[in-house]
């Protein structure tokens, strides 16, 4: 069990969530913890990511999406009218499964999102973009190449480059969807360990597939089947010992 | 999503949708004025005497234009549409990769397409009238036209072969046919909803040209008597209206029937294209 | 044995048909040089390319005047037609609904099938009166011919800038989002930047449409053969010139608007190039 704590920075109650006439999340209830390290496992098709994309909002883009219940951010309702989308997704940053640098400069790449919210000051800039890089573990490795395009990086270099850009927003949240499963497993190792610094400052939840890395990582974990919630609790708590039989059922391998 | 208060603070945002719209509103508001305009003022002005059988100054009839744009509309697909088939089979079907001459034929095709209408007039007028002695005449204006919409079925056929799966041509293939029966029988067939689409591309704009036919296939009033007698098209006999200024009401007549016929010619046009995009999906 | 003499015979056939384009090129390539550059050379190059007075009865020929005035309606037109096409594209990818959509679509291409007489017609009798009007001069003149060509050009521009910009992943527009911009923003600070070698070949196939139309220009530029002072004034352009002229011309006056052709000409194959290098640059970018 994990107890619910007024520090939670997620709280979701009864969620449930519709794409046209397919349920895919079914009355979700859980409540996730500032600055720690939270996993959604479960088999392709299970919700996890559909959930993810909701604490963002970024399931609104998709057609015929519909939602009940409630997802409250530090205890206001992002789902309620007054909602400003743009700051919300400010607040809450988002690592996607494929590396999606933009065709422009290092540099431009990072710099986007202060300049989407207003920031001009070239020196400024500066600072944001190599602050962003250092949290990202990144620096070193482009610091004499900013003016470079960013689609000439390797995979793992455009995932960090992703996280950076992330980071250059001041989000209080990250949320990783399968954020290392296009990429080696060198340059997987170097995003977990830059993961669990990112832990200090910001509340990460991440999607996987990797059972291995949801262990290696995470506080908490939660697993998911058939659009519910089965199981959520301290991580090694629910792969040492598991309380539901499906979820020992799919660590153990039988779901694949 | 597009409520007034997501834009609060973000000016910058505010101003492009703005933008947007306003760029989308003028844009078809433009085409309203336009096509509504010369409707209002065209309308009255079709009398039956526009469409007597010949032409005098009395009834300035368009009937004798509108018999050559058929015509010469007719002659010009009869001329390309099989030289533009063809060598797209070519390209496609026969030609293999990183040959040179696809190449050539590839940026000569370009070439073709780019040149406006009033150079090929001047072509056609060099060439088919002077130097081949034809005078101005259908003909000239025909083969004028065949290689100005060349090109187009050019392309529109080369993009329908290459959307004929390959499997097609395997399964013809892997039951004895030749290559030339595949084409003709298989390949060709499946194609033909795309071909059309060019042809009627191609039919649209012989309809509207005018700068390609004034000095090839002359301003001549009458319906042309044979392939090498000159006549205008209904574009061309616009043209002339306006030159001679004496008949504006006449013009925006025929402006009606010129907007009817490219109206007329979209519709087909769109639909075929359903069709072609329906086969693919 | 017959079959096989059949597939090459037929073979040859479609090569034949295929080298069609090929040749047609190569005649209007000597047809035009042919006629034109004996006139040049008659009337000196430079006399032709650089002289101002254009007087057929003096048997002076300088086209410069249709130079600039072909370029100064073209400019005028991408001024005018570049951003609402590029608006209205961005409009019909990105912004509108599917209702909007099917409206839009039509429409524009029914402004494309439209014959550049009846365009011609319409700045007549409607854009030269409120011209008129509004600036008290004859309404005639390069202005009233930019704004045409810019609506002429529009359904080219939106067309190829919807396609540029519908063909940039999706991965683009949703990472600019999830960093809390706008719509608005990610389309116009990631999209559009990531299609601009589409929305490139757009405007160069604009600039090839707007300097060689013709008959549209003819009926509201005023075709004085005379250096322009200024976006009011008459014009004649390059094409105007040779439609205008070329009916009642014989002789040198005739080459020499055959020679105005070929400088036509020169401009659309430079544009052309221009238009095949970005879309091999672009091809290789993806």
């Amino acid at each position: 069990m994990i107890e619910r704590n007024v520090m939670d920075k997620f709280t979701i109650n009864d969620l449930n969530l519709y794409y046209g006439d397919f349920h895919a999340l079914k009355s979700v209830n859980l409540h996730l913890p500032a600055k720690e390290i939270t996993a959604f496992i479960g088999p392709s098709g299970c919700g996890k990511s559909t959930l993810l994309k909701t604490l963002n909002r970024m399931n609104d883009l998709v057609e015929g999406c519909k939602i009940t219940g409630q997802v409250m951010l530090d205890g206001g309702d992002i789902y309620a009218p007054k909602t400003d989308v743009n700051l919300l997704r400010r607040n809450v940053g988002m690592v996607f499964q494929k590396p999606n640098p933009f065709p422009m400069s290092i540099f431009d790449n990072v710099a986007y999102g202060p300049r989407t919210h207003g920031i001009r000051s070239k020196l400024e800039l500066e600072e944001i973009v190599e602050k962003s890089l250092r949290d990202a573990a990144i620096w070193d490795e482009l610091k004499d190449r900013l003016k470079k395009s960013a689609l000439g990086l390797s995979g793992g270099q455009q995932q960090r480059l992703c996280i950076a850009r992330a980071l250059a927003v001041d989000p209080e949240v990250l949320l990783m969807d399968e954020a290392t499963s296009a990429l080696d497993p060198i340059s997987t190792s170097k995003i977990e360990d830059l993961v669990l610094e990112l832990k200090e400052k910001y509340t990460i939840i991440m999607v996987t597939h990797n059972m291995q890395q949801a262990l290696r990582i995470s506080d908490n974990t939660a697993f998911f089947l058939l659009g519910e919630v089965i199981e959520y609790d301290k991580t090694d708590k629910l792969f040492s010992v598991p309380s539901n039989k499906k979820t020992e059922d799919y660590i153990t391998g039988r779901f694949g | 999503m597009n409520k007034l208060s997501a834009y609060k603070g973000r000016p910058g945002s505010l101003a492009l949708r703005i933008m947007v719209d306003l760029s989308a509103a003028l844009t078809v508001l433009v085409l309203v004025a336009l096509v509504g305009y010369i409707l209002y003022k065209g309308i009255p002005n079709l009398h039956l005497d526009l469409f007597q059988w010949t032409y005098t100054t009395d009834n300035v009839s368009m009937m004798p234009a509108i018999i050559n744009t058929l015509t010469i509309t007719f002659c010009s697909l009869l001329v390309a549409v099989p030289f533009g088939v063809f060598s797209a089979v070519y390209l496609v079907e026969y030609a293999g990769r990183g040959n040179k001459l696809v190449k050539v034929i590839r940026l000569t095709t370009e070439t073709l397409s780019g040149i406006p209408s009033i150079i090929y007039g001047l072509f056609g007028f060099l060439f088919f009238v002077v130097a081949l002695g034809w005078s101005y005449s259908i003909l000239a204006g025909i083969m004028t036209l065949a290689i100005m919409i060349l090109p187009l079925i050019m392309r529109t056929t080369e993009e329908a072969l290459k959307a004929v799966p390959d499997t097609y041509r395997e399964g013809s293939f892997g039951l004895g046919a030749g290559k030339l029966r595949t084409v003709f029988k298989v390949v060709l067939p499946s194609a033909v909803p795309g071909i059309l689409a060019g042809v009627i591309l191609g039919v649209g704009r012989i309809v509207g040209e005018t700068a390609a036919l004034i000095y090839t296939a002359g301003t001549v009033t009458g319906v042309a008597s044979s392939l090498l007698s000159s006549g205008r098209t209904l574009s061309v006999h616009m043209y002339a209206l306006l030159s001679e200024g004496l008949y504006m009401d006449q013009a925006y007549a025929t402006a009606v029937v010129l907007l009817i016929m490219v109206i007329i010619i979209n519709a087909i046009s769109s639909l075929v294209a359903k069709k072609v995009a329906g086969k693919a999906a | 044995m017959n079959n096989s003499f059949k597939e090459k015979a037929m073979q040859l056939v479609f090569l034949l048909a295929a080298c069609a384009s090929i040749i047609a090129v190569i005649l209007i390539c000597v047809f035009m040089f042919g006629n034109g550059i004996p006139a040049m050379s008659k009337i000196g190059i430079v006399n032709f390319l650089t002289g101002t007075l254009w007087e057929p009865f003096a048997d002076v020929y300088g086209i410069l005047p249709m130079i600039v005035g072909s370029i100064y309606v073209t400019v005028g037109a991408i001024i005018i037609g570049v951003p609402v096409g590029i608006f209205c594209a961005a409009y019909m990818a990105r912004f509108c609904g599917p209702l909007q959509y099917k409206v839009l679509k039509p429409a524009i291409d029914l402004l494309a099938g439209i014959p550049s007489i009846v365009y011609g017609f319409f700045g007549l009798v409607v854009i030269v009166p409120i011209m008129k009007d509004i600036f008290g001069t004859s309404g005639k003149g390069i202005l009233t011919a930019s704004i045409m060509l810019g609506i002429m050009i529009l359904p080219t521009i939106i067309t190829v800038s919807e396609s540029a910009i519908r063909a940039v992943p999706e991965s683009y527009y949703e990472g600019s989002l999830a960093l809390g911009a706008t719509h608005e923003r990610s389309v116009f600070a990631t999209l559009i930047p990531a299609a601009k070698s589409g929305i490139t070949a757009a405007v160069i196939l604009g600039v090839g449409r707007a300097i060689g139309e013709t008959l549209a220009v003819s009926m509201i530029i005023g075709n004085q053969a005379i250096m322009p002072d200024s976006i009011l004034s008459g014009a004649r352009t390059m094409t105007t010139n040779i439609v205008l002229e070329m009916g009642y011309a014989t002789g040198i006056h005739r080459q020499a608007l055959i020679a105005t052709g070929v400088v036509l000409f020169a401009f659309i194959l430079i544009i052309n190039l221009l238009f095949t290098l970005i879309k091999e640059r672009s091809a290789r970018n993806e």
